[in-house]
């Protein structure tokens, strides 16, 4: 069966007890065992339940997994793929990954005596010359944010492996639709599936997938033994959006492939980073391993200072001024004032975030309107 | 376009997105309804565009009744006819977000929710007929609907006649002084018959009564009856609109002051949805249109695909020449959507059953409209206890399949379709 027909059928099997063509709402925090020491398929909820198993089922089949965990949020599925460290391991990362995986490495993870480097991850050859002999993870997102870099998964699976250690892919900005890093060689792939996973904003989840099965044992031991699991309500919101992933990431690529284009012939606009433009740095790469859909997030830079950037971002009418990603409403912020405000000046120089960058996540209205949106707010 | 996202509601202009006014956007009223796009409105049309805690969805408000501050502030409530909730069977605030949404996307001036598509198509009736009306169907039509009208309706003294679907000549020969409506669906189930709405509202205005369209299986993604003049427009919203065979809801769209009084007769009757639904409808509306797109090309794909097969004696799909109201269809519907018809050449029922039963992703099921294909045999499902000469009368056949197209991969409903069919 194809991406979709699986999205809609695997893990969504009629329920046996009713029929129901939905996958029931478990809320139920214990089952009842057959009996003393003998144990049903399920007994505590944060071992498992039917809902959470459920769309586990249907993410590992969508990622082409040996297994899927679903956990209370991103942050929640990556600290525990960070658990698999122990104290006097060392971890390189790609220098552009999210900034809560970045506090999480140095000042969680530190904690635990686990080290980290950081190297560009779209240049292979630096992620190698950053390995070490304690080397036992690598962790690198498919899509860098905001800069839109895109790395060469397999040939860094391969520099991973050989020096012992697991790569990890951070792929929340292309979801399994797009890209399936697994099938690269990667042996975990992370989402945050509070965005395109989820879809419509309004459950928090996160995602761990493994290509073995060892590997998602191990997981799964470290995910029931620290509790960050997924409830079942949001489980069910969670595979109720995966129902219409693929629809939504093709339109929404579309729509952002459109745009960008635009933006780049927009007078005002002195740089449009996304990876569909040919005058992207990764283009090729991103054409090699995404096809022909490249997500649906955009950065760009307009000729103007903070103060007019941030204007442009209030302007919009149809953009919602807001953080996050990857759901049918579309977003605008200003990363300089916003999701990385935090960066002192010289990070930001170092980083690529620009007092004039701005950052848009492209959701499901009309292009026609964005556009109209997004000139009336650029020309202000 | 104003920010509040679609139209400007009456009370509320806020003037960018970083205003914390909080800016309810209406349909109907401005313009914007006819010039944004589908998507646009299905994502954004009727929702506030700063919520209460600046989230960015609606939250979900379980309350069965709300508060007043003083004694004073019921009077206020009552003599000034202000515009809040007051107890849950009145109205929720999830339900007019999606009242607002619904009414956007049908053009209409307003909406109203009801718990289940039945509940709203009493509810319009027992709001505007009394003892000695009378009304006209086309015959092809919800058996359901029908069961009501000549059944329940007849015990309060409302006479229903029913004609052949389409015959216009008929339907005005059923008309006389004591009409109140006209009333048809439009696809009709499970026959696919598609009415001209053109000629249909020219009836009910030459005779001053008020036209009814169950308009389902159309969706206003593929023709909006408002547009034709129709007074009323219904639709089963458990189908295409919630989508995702997981709620219950239907839906009756017309004009503010048509449907003031089936807004006063729904909070005695009390066939109000629930916030819970509600918000599950609204999540639903948001990919409204590239779910539409999908059915609507899997139906087309998978009805062209039947019609070639050998072991298929017909096909009823309006996106097929072959069917009697392709004309019709083309020229007034955007497409045809995912139900499609078909009977199985030279099968007794049991072999069309072994059909069904043999498909592998189609769920053998009642209803249609959502993202997974379902699959049923009328005779089976919904006429079993009618005699053969009534299964006759209403057109279903022994051999015929009613199948809703999900959102699938159509390749992969070919295949099982074509391997079903070699069993």
């Amino acid at each position: 069966m194809k991406f979709r027909t699986r999205a809609i059928h695997v893990g969504s099997e009629p329920d046996p007890a009713t029929g129901a063509v939905v996958t029931p709402i478990h809320l139920a925090t214990t089952f009842i065992q057959p009996a003393a020491g003998t144990w049903g398929q399920f007994d505590y909820s944060r071992s498992g339940t039917p809902t959470r198993s459920a769309v586990e089922k249907t993410l590992a089949s969508l990622e082409g997994a040996a297994g899927s965990l679903a956990f209370s949020s991103g942050m929640a599925a990556t600290h525990c793929a960070s658990m698999l460290l122990k104290s006097g391991e060392h971890v390189v990362a790609g220098c552009d990954i999210y900034g809560g995986t970045f506090r999480l490495l140095h000042k969680i993870c530190n904690r635990a005596g686990v080290t980290v480097t950081l190297a560009p991850a779209d240049d292979a050859s630096q992620i190698s010359a950053a390995i070490q002999d304690n080397t036992k993870m690598v962790w690198i997102e498919s899509i860098g944010n905001p800069l839109m870099t895109i790395p060469d998964i397999p040939a860094i699976a391969k520099i991973a492996h050989d020096r012992g250690a697991l790569l990890g892919v951070d792929s929340t900005f292309a979801p399994p639709c797009m890209l399936r890093p697994l099938e690269l060689g990667a042996d975990i792939v992370m989402h945050s599936a509070t965005k395109y996973l989820g879809g419509h904003s309004d459950c928090l989840a996160g995602v761990l997938s493994c290509r073995e099965a060892s590997l998602h044992k191990e997981l799964y031991f470290v995910q029931n033994a620290t509790g960050a699991v997924l409830g079942s309500l949001e489980s069910f919101l969670l595979q109720r959006g995966l129902k219409t992933l693929e629809l939504r990431m093709r339109e929404q690529s579309k729509t952002a492939l459109e745009i960008a284009n635009w933006l780049e012939q927009h007078p005002r606009v002195t740089r449009v980073l996304y990876p569909g433009l040919p005058s992207h740095t990764n283009h090729q790469r991103a054409k090699q391993f995404m096809g022909d859909q490249f997500g649906a997030m955009i950065s760009f830079e307009i000729d103007g200072d903070f103060q007019r950037t941030k204007m442009v971002c209030q302007s919009t009418k149809l953009f919602g001024l807001a953080v996050s990603l990857g759901a049918v409403e579309s977003l605008i912020e200003q990363p300089a004032s916003m999701s990385h405000a935090s960066y002192d000046a010289q990070a930001k120089a170092k980083f690529g975030i620009t007092d004039s960058l701005i950052r848009i996540s492209i959701g499901l209205e009309d292009p026609s309107d964005l556009i109209a949106d997004l000139d009336a707010a650029i020309s202000i | 376009m104003e920010n509040t996202a679609i139209v400007d509601h009456p009370s509320n202009v806020s003037p960018s997105n970083s205003s914390a006014d909080s800016s309810a956007t209406s349909s109907g009223h401005g313009d914007f309804a006819k010039r944004a796009g589908f998507s646009t409105l299905s994502v954004h049309a009727g929702e506030a565009r700063q919520k209460p805690n600046d989230s960015i969805t609606d939250s979900i408000c379980c309350a069965s009744t709300y508060t007043f501050e003083s004694t004073q502030g019921i009077l206020d409530y009552i003599e000034q006819k202000q515009d809040r909730e007051e107890y849950g069977r009145y109205g929720n605030p999830n339900e007019k977000v999606v009242e607002r949404k619904l009414a956007a996307l049908d053009l209409a001036e307003d909406a109203i929710l009801y718990s289940s598509g039945m509940a709203a198509i009493v509810g319009l009736l027992m709001a505007k007929l009394s003892a000695g009306d009378e009304i006209v169907f086309f015959d092809q039509c919800y058996h359901r609907s029908r069961e009501f009208c000549a059944k329940h309706l007849a015990r309060f003294g409302v006479v229903t006649h029913q004609v052949k679907t389409g015959d216009f000549k008929a339907m005005e020969a059923a008309m006389n002084a004591r009409t109140k409506m006209i009333v048809s669906e439009s696809p009709t189930n499970p026959h696919l018959t598609v009415i001209d709405l053109e000629q249909f509202v020219a009836i009910g205005k030459a005779h001053q009564v008020e036209t009814l369209i169950d308009a389902t299986l159309a969706t206003p993604f593929n023709i909006r009856p408002i547009e034709y003049g129709v007074d009323y427009v219904w639709h089963s919203a458990t189908k295409y609109m919630g989508g995702h065979n997981d709620l219950l809801a239907g839906v009756i769209s017309g004009s503010k002051e048509k449907l003031e009084d089936v807004r006063k007769l729904r909070g005695i009757l009390g066939g109000i949805n629930s916030p819970h639904n509600m918000y599950l409808l609204e999540r639903g509306l948001k990919t409204f249109a590239l779910r539409m797109q999908r059915h609507n090309e899997n139906g087309q794909r998978v009805a062209e695909f039947l019609e070639n097969h050998p072991r298929i004696e017909r096909v009823y799909y309006p996106g097929l020449k072959s069917h009697a109201s392709y004309d019709v269809a083309k020229r007034t519907m955007k497409g045809f959507g995912g139900l499609i018809t078909f009977l199985v050449r030279d099968a007794d029922w049991r072999q069309t059953a072994a059909v069904i039963d043999a498909c592998r992703i189609p769920r053998i099921a009642p209803s249609l409209g959502g993202v997974e294909s379902l699959i049923e045999q009328p005779l089976v499902m919904s006429y079993w206890d009618y005699s053969p000469e009534d299964r006759l009368r209403f057109g279903i056949h022994d051999n015929m399949i009613r199948m809703s197209c999900g959102i699938e991969d159509a390749d992969d409903l070919i295949a099982d379709l074509k391997q079903a069919l070699e069993v």
